[in-house]
């Protein structure tokens, strides 16, 4: 049975929805509404019913339910069978993971035994009708990402086969409560264990809450691989500091170990959306750019004038970081007085 | 004694982009980009190296791509593996993911006899982190993805540590499994001297080709006899080696597509220039006062 169903795994973290999984439902809302589908959410673990329910808020026509005490710690092999076997059931014609660490474990588990195709890390999703070596296809998912080094945006399709899975990170759609949410239709389906999950157990797990939270951040002084040095970044958390900002960085710079990966922006690190975003020595390629281009006001800081950043920036200064911040500082500390 | 398969990759530096790698009708000159030992595979080798002088066993390294990924598998033997396989065809040209692990599933199943696969997490030029476990799904074998550290084996079982959202945990896993590592993980031994000595000159079926032409007094067939039992010779696998639906590789057997790619264009935005003066700043940061920014 062939449908047009978009399905979301709703991923979750001991007993806490994942923020991606319900960003994913908002734009599953959006393709199932093109596609003239419904929008289902996949919700795996123990006593995870409240996320079932929760689910419907974005937009969730149905949802599948497995609780079982086995599926409290995420396991590839039994959630991976779970899927599996309700992929094939239903034959949703597209599936959504957050690419998160979790996700990057699971989905492509899950595309290989379903044979499906899969896209890593899209920026953005949409259904259009493509003509694709002289065949036309109706309402294919497009899945638009980055690729070489971020060089060409590439637009993937999967023509010949009929489920086509997409992973996003986190913040890269946005969260929508629908105004109308549909009364949850909760369908829980029935875990039985098998010997062979038990290959695998997770003997303990630590999570701590990360003390940087870039995408609550108004203000974002960001720092590329052009400010040369760690030391240099000091500045940028002097600037961020005064002016009520996080700091953050681009790939380059965590690369580099001028900043913790924690604090990147960009295709492969957070994307944010604040008041006013600063950035300061980065050149602006597409990755870094897919994660902050929806800033209010993008104040660009490079020696380089020719910096692809001053593209989009609404304030472009080209001069030296080491000179320029500091008189950010002094210029933003005597508006106080 | 543990045996070790690890899947190495050769990728484009797309962080070192130099000279013009965009062509003029919008597709990508790979000529210009350099291509180098994906580094978290490179992780993923020195997992196994340290694996073999634990416990002893063999390490063999594979990697699927045109002949010049040979290039790679000479730096795995200068670093210590045992053997190297060249899998490469015309028919895997074109490979996604899903196609790409299915060949490789193919040729790990055919060495066989291992405890451990390890790759690097993911490969840069794509960054998808895919393949391991996409080969770990058909080989069917559990997968530790994002390892961190191997804590310990003890009974045909190992205790790893991998990065999890947010945090850590510790996994126990039965043997087969296959392991995907970040790149801090390890630090990647360098080459030793003597293994570059013994191996500078190792060489595949092609390349040993490339030497007889344009010299009649070298033939094909005793050369590769010659560089086997020299232990020089890099096996390249093609369809014909091992067993291979040709209708699951390339782009054949890849159900994504690239349907379009567009060279990232910018819209040109008007920025208002602000002067690195104290003037000039002082006069930003009473516009951001205004637009209620600050």
């Amino acid at each position: 049975m062939e449908n047009n169903e978009v399905w979301v795994f709703v991923e979750q973290r001991s007993g806490k929805p994942a923020d991606v999984s319900f960003e994913l439902l908002s734009k599953g809302r959006k393709l199932a509404d093109s596609m003239g589908g419904q929008l289902k959410a996949v919700v795996i673990g123990h006593e995870v019913k409240n996320i079932a329910i929760d689910s419907f808020k974005y937009g969730t026509d149905e949802c599948y339910l497995i609780d079982h005490p086995e599926l409290f710690y995420y396991r590839t092999i039994p959630y991976g069978r779970i899927l599996n076997q309700l992929i094939s059931k239903h034959t949703p014609r597209i599936v959504l993971f957050g690419a998160t660490v979790t996700g990057r474990d699971l989905a492509p588990r899950v595309a290989s035994s379903t044979r499906s195709g899969l896209t890593a890390d899209c920026t953005d999703l949409k259904v259009s009708d493509v003509t694709y070596l002289g065949k036309n296809f109706k309402k294919l998912l497009l899945q638009i990402r980055p690729a070489f080094g971020g060089n060409i945006i590439a637009t993937i399709i999967t023509p010949d086969v009929h489920i086509q899975m997409a992973t996003v990170r986190e913040g890269v759609m946005q969260m929508h409560a629908v105004d109308n949410p549909k009364k949850p239709k909760i369908t829980e389906i029935l875990f039985t264990p098998e010997e062979i999950d038990n290959v695998l157990r997770v003997i303990e797990q630590h999570r701590e809450e990360s003390k940087v939270n870039l995408r609550a951040a108004p203000i974002i002084v960001s720092g590329g691989y052009g400010l040369g040095s760690k030391e240099n970044f000091n500045l940028l958390f002097e600037l961020a500091h005064i002016i009520g900002g996080e700091v953050a960085g681009s790939r380059a710079a965590v690369d580099a170990g001028f900043i913790g990966p924690e604090r990147q922006v960009g295709q492969t690190g957070v994307t944010v959306r604040p008041k006013l975003y600063i950035a300061v020595g980065i050149s602006g390629a597409i990755q870094h750019r897919a994660g902050m281009q929806e800033a209010n006001k993008i104040i660009a800081i490079n020696t380089d004038p020719e910096a692809p950043i001053f593209e989009i920036s609404h304030y472009g200064i080209v001069g030296d970081a080491v000179d320029v911040i500091p008189k950010m500082v002094e210029a933003y500390k005597n508006k106080l007085k | 004694m543990y045996n070790s398969i690890v899947l190495v990759k050769q990728v484009p530096d797309t962080a070192n982009i130099s000279g013009k790698v965009m062509k003029d009708d919008g597709t990508v000159n790979r000529a210009k980009l350099p291509a180098i030992f994906n580094h978290e595979d490179k992780v993923a080798l020195e997992f196994a190296l340290q694996m073999k002088d634990k416990f002893g066993g063999t390490v063999t390294a594979i990697t699927m791509g045109p002949p010049r990924a040979t290039d790679i598998l000479r730096e795995c033997l200068y670093m210590g593996a045992d053997k190297v396989y060249c899998v490469s065809d015309r028919k895997f040209a074109g490979a996604d993911t899903l196609a790409t692990s299915y060949v490789l599933s193919e040729v790990v199943k055919k060495i066989g006899n291992y405890d451990f696969v390890f790759a690097g997490r993911q490969a840069i030029d794509g960054d998808t982190a895919q393949v391991g476990p996409q080969t770990a799904e058909k080989l069917g074998i559990p997968q530790i993805t994002y390892a961190e550290e191997i804590i310990s084996v003890e009974n045909r079982k190992i205790k790893v540590k991998r990065k999890i959202d947010g945090g850590m945990e510790i996994v126990e896993c039965q043997l087969p499994v296959l392991l995907t590592v970040l790149k801090g993980a390890a630090e990647p031994r360098p080459f030793k001297a003597k293994r570059i000595m013994a191996y500078k000159s190792a060489k595949s079926l092609l390349e040993l080709e490339k030497m007889t032409e344009g010299n009649s007094l070298l033939y094909i067939d005793s050369l590769v006899h010659e560089y086997k039992a020299r232990g020089l010779f890099i096996e390249t696998l093609t369809t014909e080696d091992f067993e291979v639906d040709t209708e699951r590789c390339g782009l054949k057997g890849s159900p994504t597509k690239v349907h379009k790619v567009e060279s990232v264009v910018l819209a040109g935005g008007n920025h208002i220039k602000v002067e690195p003066t104290n003037e000039g700043i002082n006069k930003l940061m009473d516009e951001l006062i205004e637009d209620r920014i600050f």
